[in-house]
């Protein structure tokens, strides 16, 4: 009940701030930081690294076994901590990052509905659950990349994640109704129970696997992460590194033991974030732009947690949670460092940045601790977990899975070293002159709303707590990683392992000797000013998709929605003809049997409604195609009176006279003839059209007459009708008491039509 | 069913289908008057034989009553839509004096607009993008 509480206390804070508080930003943020630690607290209260797991559930839609079900287990402790906190941390930073103006009372409401979002899915005890929330923050999300809606880039980067994120949020809806159908249920314990395999699982099993691939920026999806740092610094430190990326990383945690034996699930899963590793730490080493480079290597490091998670070994699953930890608070710290950076000096170019060094001492040592985290350097926490993925890795299987992700990650890893030594050279490198004119205009800004050193505290405040932690976390690896041994197990209950400091020597660590002392020298030696780097190959290929969808989709409309009438009427009337041909040629009914000459009477009186209709048609005077008209209903109505059907021809017979008057009526203003205006389109075409509709019709009749498979229901009429009703003309009967409610209906298009005319004319005459 | 039925079943057809596809809506109200003539023949031969009305009491062959209670209907309904269509174009008359049916702009001006961007090969992600 609590949890729920704590997940729309962030929501209506969220909802508050965009509707009541538009005028008190700072208030709003306040109350928001109030919230999240609120959050925070209660899940603490539930213990750290504890065992136990509560519930609590609300049904929603119980026909399709639909509910929304939360769960703290210790995964998700740990999960919402980092949630809370890091979005309590980035608040505060926010207040002295931004102006107090309406666009910062709008990130403020977006923020906490974000946050009340991502608390809730990694609260998710189901597949549905974690659906609906998941959806969510990829709107917030979209809402808080397209912040600055005055800039081209933004909202071209915001809509290009919508789509990304959104697309890969269909793929994970199909694949929870895949398995809501298949198995009944969609929560992680119960599909663990019933063990899906089978080809409806591997269908589930990609499908989600999209899902988490679009979400967590995995390759080829990886191109929209780098794009979303158009977002203002806070939003990339909170939704881009340190929370909704890890969205998908949480699908994988919690689903990898469902799917790790379902055939295709290990393969993608290592393979994609191998991939996405070395890609990224590649794209993270050329980049010149401070930002982008920590966007790369949040990509990276997304791969790296990735493939822990998917090789779903038992020490594998433990160094992915501790690694989710670590790099969110180092990153989250370089981020709000690089913004620091950037508030201060006005640049974020890596050959600049190390102007900073002087006039902020504090937050550049602070930044290259989380340096040394991310690089993995002792004693640092990202040390100890790196460490632990590499133990974890050297201990698969030699197989083929276990030889790549081994190789892929350890190439990943020097990459990894690489960029962040090339980094802290940026960062502290002092041959730079720091450019005075944007800072001047940045500390004019602030000092209308702050003493600058309040400011300098909560900019700079959390980017040196999130360093210390990564030290003093590092410094007890073994009482952190004691901590997170229950998060494990409540993800695969076999996981099992532990931090240290100092493991001893090894394998893992000689390796992670090696790795380091590689990635340093190509760190030390990549340059930091780099020729400017072309758009990503994914990013242009999204593009390139959207152009030509955008492109077709106009010519579709100019080719279908031509504007014309006579085509449209033309089209429809080959559709039906060509339904009625394919009916014909599908199921090759026998055409010939049952036809007969006729009497000598009836071909008098069809050649007479024949001749008159073709009048109708050639004739060009209006008045002349009325009466022809009327003589064709006449001539019909003497076919019908020969085919036994006299209410039929009486009511032919007065239909037509009144059609006639009121054609004449209508006519009477008109000029005689109709304009010659009919060249559209060729007049054969149209000539064509006729004669294939006129042939099709009556073959389709004699076919539907040979293919009667039941008998007409004119006996039980014929029975029921002098019992039943009263009367001996069973045709009436059926329009006033069997069927009387179609006449009745019928009575309700002639009042309408009636009410249309008199309308019409009324108007007109005017 | 009889030859004759046949071919005034096809010429009513093709006749109307012919004639709904022009621009006067006075030639397209006479067309749907045709087809409408033609569809009612169509279910009375689908659906019975010829016999004798059916009206209890009579001797011989009676025919199907039901084709005949829905062509019935059928007949006052055409009648309506008829009536409606003539007063369109009567008012379309008094109103432009002329009753064809135009192409519809907004159609026009989409295809118009596909058309340039193919032609210049503009960027629709930058132009749909901007508000």
């Amino acid at each position: 009940m609590m949890l729920f509480v704590a997940i729309f206390a962030q929501f209506a804070v969220g909802g508050l701030t965009l509707v009541g508080l538009r005028r008190r930003p700072a208030l709003a943020a306040a109350l928001g930081v109030v919230v999240l630690a609120c959050s925070a607290v209660l899940v603490a209260a539930r213990g750290i690294g504890g065992a136990e797991t509560s519930s609590y559930s609300v049904r929603w839609l119980p026909i399709l076994g639909f509910n929304l079900n939360v769960q703290l287990d210790g995964f998700a402790v740990v999960m919402a901590l980092l949630v809370s906190v890091l979005g309590a941390a980035v608040l505060v930073y926010s207040l002295a990052y931004f102006e107090h103006d309406g666009t910062y009372a709008r990130f403020v409401g977006l923020f906490m509905a974000f946050a009340g979002s991502m608390f809730g899915l990694v609260l998710a005890e189901d597949l549905f659950t974690m659906f609906v929330f998941w959806e969510l923050t990829s709107v917030w999300s979209f809402l808080l990349i397209g912040l600055n809606d005055k800039s081209t880039s933004a909202r071209q980067a915001a809509v290009r994640a919508l789509l990304t994120t959104g697309a890969g949020g269909l793929c994970l809806l199909a694949g929870v109704g895949i398995l809501q159908v298949q198995y009944g249920t969609t929560s992680f314990s119960e599909l663990l129970a019933a063990g899906p395999s089978g080809n409806f699982a591997h269908a589930a099993a990609i499908l989600l696997l999209l899902g988490a691939f679009t979400k967590s920026a995995q390759f080829p999806f990886h191109f929209w992460l780098p794009g979303a740092m158009a977002a203002p610094t806070p939003v990339s430190a909170y939704l881009h590194s340190a929370t909704m990326v890890k969205a998908g990383i949480v699908l994988l945690a919690r689903t990898s033991p469902i799917f790790a034996d379902v055939g295709v699930w290990r393969w993608w899963v290592v393979v994609a974030g191998v991939v996405t590793m070395v890609l990224g730490g590649w794209r993270a080493l050329r980049e010149v732009d401070a930002k982008l480079v920590l966007a790369y290597s949040t990509v990276s490091q997304l791969g790296l947690l990735t493939v822990l998670f998917g090789v779903g070994n038992r020490y594998a699953t433990y160094a992915g949670v501790a690694h989710i930890v670590a790099h969110a608070i180092f990153k989250v710290g370089l981020f709000l460092g690089v913004g620091v950076i950037d508030h201060e000096i006005g640049t974020r170019d890596v050959s600049k940045i190390g102007a900073a060094r002087r006039a902020m001492p504090t937050t550049t040592l602070a930044m290259v601790l989380s340096l040394l985290s991310m690089a993995g350097i002792i004693p640092l926490l990202g040390f100890a977990t790196k460490e632990k993925a590499l133990v974890a890795l050297l201990d698969l299987e030699r197989d083929a899975v276990g030889v790549v992700a081994l190789a892929g990650v350890v190439v990943g890893s020097v990459l990894s070293v690489a960029y962040s030594i090339r980094l802290l050279r940026a960062v502290l490198r002092s041959d730079v002159a720091p450019e005075r004119s944007q800072v001047a205009a940045h500390s004019s800004v602030d000092a209308d709303h702050h003493s600058s050193v309040a400011v300098r505290i909560a900019l700079s405040g959390p980017v040196v707590v999130a360093a210390a932690v990564s030290l003093a976390a590092g410094l007890t690896a073994a009482t952190v990683g004691s901590w997170l041994v229950a998060p494990s197990k409540s993800l695969d209950v076999n996981a099992v392992s532990k931090l240290a400091l100092w493991p001893g020597i090894n394998d893992a660590l000689i390796t992670s000797a090696i790795v380091i002392a590689v990635g340093a020298v190509i760190g030390w030696r990549a340059p930091l000013s780099q020729s400017a780097t072309s758009a990503a190959t994914g990013e242009r290929v999204f593009d390139g998709l959207y152009d030509t969808t955008m492109r077709l989709a106009k010519r579709i409309t100019a080719v279908t929605q031509s504007g014309s009438l006579p085509i449209y009427v033309g089209v429809t009337l080959l559709v039906a003809a060509g339904g009625l041909v394919a009916g014909l040629v599908i199921d090759a009914p026998r055409l010939t049997g049952g036809v007969s000459w006729g009497s000598p009477l009836e071909a008098l009186v069809s050649i007479v409604a024949m001749v008159l209709a073709v009048g109708v048609a050639v004739a060009r005077p209006r008045f002349a195609g009325a009466l022809f008209l009327g003589g064709v209903g006449y001539a019909i109505a003497v076919l019908f009176a020969m085919r036994g059907a006299p209410d039929l021809a009486t009511t032919q017979l007065l239909v037509e006279t009144l059609t006639i008057v009121v054609f004449l009526l209508a006519l009477r203003s008109m000029t005689q003839k109709t304009g010659t205006h009919v060249g559209w389109t060729p007049r054969v075409l149209r000539l064509g059209i006729a004669v294939g509709v006129g042939i099709v019709v009556p073959l389709f009749l004699l076919a539907a007459r040979a293919s009667r498979i039941r008998p007409s229901p004119a006996q039980e009429y014929f029975a029921r009708s002098l019992d039943e009703a009263g009367g001996r003309n069973v045709v009436n009967v059926i329009l006033v008491d069997f069927r009387g409610f179609d006449t009745m209906g019928e009575i309700v298009v002639l009042a309408v039509a009636a009410l249309g005319v008199v309308n019409l004319v009324r108007r007109a005459a005017r | 069913m009889s030859v004759w039925e046949f071919a005034v079943i096809a010429v009513l057809f093709g006749v109307g289908a012919y004639m709904v596809t022009e621009r006067s809506l006075t030639r397209i109200a006479l067309g749907v008057g045709v087809l409408g003539n033609g569809v009612n023949v169509v279910i009375i031969t689908a659906g019975s034989n010829t016999g004798e009305a059916p009206i209890l009491g009579r001797t011989g062959d009676l025919t199907d009553p039901l084709p005949q209670a829905l062509v019935l209907t059928a007949i006052v309904i055409g009648f309506a839509l008829l009536t409606f269509l003539m007063t369109l174009a009567w008012r379309n008359w008094t109103l432009t004096h002329d009753d064809e049916v135009e192409d519809d702009v907004e159609d026009r001006m989409i295809a118009s607009r596909a058309e340039r961007m193919d032609k210049s090969g503009d960027q629709p992600h930058h132009e749909d993008v901007v508000p």
